[in-house]
């Protein structure tokens, strides 16, 4: 830079009045993910999903078929058993003759709320927590540590079905109960992350000029933890789905009639043999919601970490 | 010895017996309060202002600790730290702040000084920023005046650290150091993570800016060569003790204290011919644990000179016989011209 012609560098700058724009580590990974065919994929199919969600009204409407509609003449045989897809009802009907399509449509919009929301509150009481844990240490640390393991150890469908019957069955119980049961393992890597990064030299250097507390934990510890939260939290929205679906199969999420992915795969328990739809359906949709999050959330880690996925698997 | 221009004998600095231990033993109580790693213990020390002061020790002698100590990274287990005529070791982060602007610090890892989440020209402007010096558009002028001064190209001032070398990275260490104006700053380790031809280059950075803008270094590392080259006087660390200080000349030519000449000896010389003649002393053993030092001087149960007196006396860092008040030595049977340390050492095994 000291051996510059000197029309050279009234070039530059003309060229660059706001010099050179570097590209971060969350820039270099946005860039490694848009190129990973299996995140595109994943994000494509989910973004596809969530738009269902949105439109099943929509869906509803074009049908002339409503999420709740009972239709005993049509649509269960005469023995009272579910009728086959058809021109009416495209992917079938349940064994009280609802629409199927239009309730799976609806179950999305559920799932994808539970998903979100409970994932969403786990992550900011994990981070909260963990960041405490991690930045303040001592006691606090010590009793904000066994308080996570505690939680990561409870028999945790137990503990559900115990809180469902004491304050009933609903959505908010729901997202609740499955925020309190997932918040921990966020809490225990922000706190394994905040442990180390503490001891770094740039946040002896933030202190040496003068920082605050509030300075470090925020502009100094956190930007540098976000990344493994990004991928957990990544991979907590199909788990959260998964737990959800199990506790509305076991009679403990959002109560009847509202379409919900597992208490259709619960109704469907009697049924399976002589309606092959009524499983299949709201199943392969909780498959194709899960395997979308999972598969993403492994493409978001390995764009973060790139070292990580030439050290495990070799080269996609 | 003449002074260097700029070298005053004004005291910019004093440490007073700064003592720094850290508890060991986490159980689920805590640990016990009688194990502690006594990592500085009693270091009095004085950096006068416009000079460098080398500090010289092995990994684990404690000479970052005391760096820590000087800047009120650690808080002090006893002793005081004494700026500028203000004891500044017991202030809170409130009132050090003035002073913080004018004692800064270059960090030893390029890689790990500099958050990987942060613009360079954000990271150069945080002193400025946390001390409110400078409106945002005055800083992002002064941060690339301090790019150019540090020679990096101020165009870059939107890069992140990942895309500098470690070179480049150290100056952006040395850049951030500089923006408040300050007077002293305490260099720990500052080439010792660079490449051997990287380091020239940051040593004379920091030699040009001392003679530009009126600094004083306190420089720390354990390369013996590094030291000499960059020092006007030099002190030596032994296991949270300071073994000997002296101007660098006087040091490097007649060490006193026994553990300093075996550092010495131990130095590769480019000469072969000159090799050979040397006498290299070889010490016996590993420094001991700082948990449980030894009683008396520290280095006694290596020391080829040892006699009953040095396992039972601390031994005062004070002007020996023959030597100036600036040339102080804790030993009690110091070195003298002559001595064979070599056969005594290998006996002391």
């Amino acid at each position: 830079m000291t051996i510059t012609a000197p029309g050279q560098a009234a070039a530059d700058a003309a060229a660059a009045p706001v010099g050179v724009q570097g590209r971060g580590p969350w820039q270099l990974a946005w860039e490694r993910l848009r190129r990973d065919p299996v995140a595109v994929v994943s994000a494509a199919t989910l973004v596809l999903i969530t738009v269902a969600a949105v439109a099943a009204p929509l869906v509803a409407h074009a049908v002339g078929h409503g999420p709740d509609d009972q239709y005993h003449d049509i649509g269960v045989t005469t023995a009272g058993l579910p009728v086959g897809p058809s021109r009416t009802f495209l992917l079938g009907t349940d064994n009280l003759g609802r629409d199927l399509l239009v309730r799976i449509l609806y179950g999305a919009r559920i799932s994808l709320l539970v998903g979100v929301v409970a994932t969403v509150a786990a992550t900011v009481a994990g981070v909260v927590v963990g960041l405490a844990a991690g930045y303040l240490g001592g006691a606090v640390d010590v009793v904000l540590a066994r308080f996570m393991d505690m939680v990561l150890s409870f028999p945790y469908l137990l503990l559900a079905i115990a809180l469902v019957s004491v304050f009933g069955s609903s959505l908010t119980i729901s997202m609740l109960v499955i925020a309190f049961f997932s918040w921990a393992a966020i809490g225990r890597v922000v706190r394994g992350q905040a442990l180390s990064i503490r001891e770094k030299e740039y946040v002896e250097a933030s202190w040496s000029i003068g920082s605050g507390p509030l300075r470090v934990m925020f502009v100094d510890i956190l930007p540098n933890l976000l990344a493994p939260v990004l991928v957990l939290a990544t991979l907590l929205v199909p788990a959260a789905i998964v737990f959800e679906a199990t506790l509305s199969f076991l009679g403990l999420g959002v109560p009847p009639p509202t379409p919900t992915w597992g208490g259709m795969l619960s109704d469907s328990l009697g049924f399976y043999q002589v309606a092959w739809w009524f499983p299949l359906f709201p199943g392969l949709a909780l498959l194709a919601t899960t395997l979308a999050f999972n598969l993403l959330g492994d493409s978001v880690r390995d764009a973060l970490d790139p070292a990580a996925r030439r050290a495990g698997g070799g080269d996609r | 010895m003449a002074q260097r221009a700029g070298v005053t004998d004004e005291v910019l600095l004093r440490l007073d017996g700064v003592v720094k231990h850290f508890p060991v033993g986490h159980g689920l109580f805590g640990g016990r309060d009688a194990d502690a790693v006594h990592a500085v213990d009693g270091v009095s020390l004085e950096v006068h202002r416009g000079e460098t002061l080398g500090l010289v020790g092995e990994t684990g002698s404690g000479k970052s600790t005391l760096a820590r100590c000087a800047t009120r990274l650690h808080t002090l287990t006893a002793g005081r730290v004494v700026f500028d005529g203000h004891d500044i070791s017991t202030l809170s982060r409130h009132e050090l702040r003035p002073y913080r602007r004018q004692l800064q610090m270059v960090f030893q890892d390029p890689y790990g000084s500099l958050n990987p989440h942060r613009r360079v020209g954000s990271i150069i402007g945080d002193p400025l920023a946390v001390h409110g010096v400078t409106a945002a558009v005055a800083r992002r002028r002064r941060v690339q005046e301090l790019m150019e001064t540090v020679g990096l190209n101020p165009e870059h001032y939107n890069r992140f650290p990942a895309e500098f070398s470690g070179g480049q990275r150290q100056r952006v260490g040395v850049a951030r150091a500089l923006a408040l104006r300050p007077r002293l700053i305490i260099c720990d380790e500052p080439v010792s993570a660079l490449d051997v031809s990287i380091r020239a280059q940051i040593l004379n950075l920091l030699a040009d800016l001392q003679r530009e803008l009126d600094l004083t270094y306190l420089f720390i590392s354990h390369d013996l060569s590094v030291v000499r080259q960059v020092s006007d006087r030099v002190a030596v660390m032994y296991l949270g003790k300071l073994a000997e200080v002296a101007p660098v000349a006087e040091l490097y030519h007649r060490p006193r204290h026994p553990y300093v000449a075996a550092l010495l000896s131990a130095v590769p010389v480019a000469d072969p011919d000159l090799a050979d003649r040397r006498e290299r002393i070889i010490l016996a053993g590993d420094p001991p644990s700082p948990i449980h030092p030894p009683a008396g001087c520290r280095f006694h149960p290596r020391c080829p000179k040892a006699q009953p007196r040095c396992a039972a006396e601390v031994p005062a860092l004070e002007p020996r016989t023959g030597d100036g008040a600036a040339h102080p030595t804790a030993c009690h049977f110091p070195v003298e011209a002559g001595d064979d340390l070599r056969r005594t050492a290998v006996v002391g095994r």
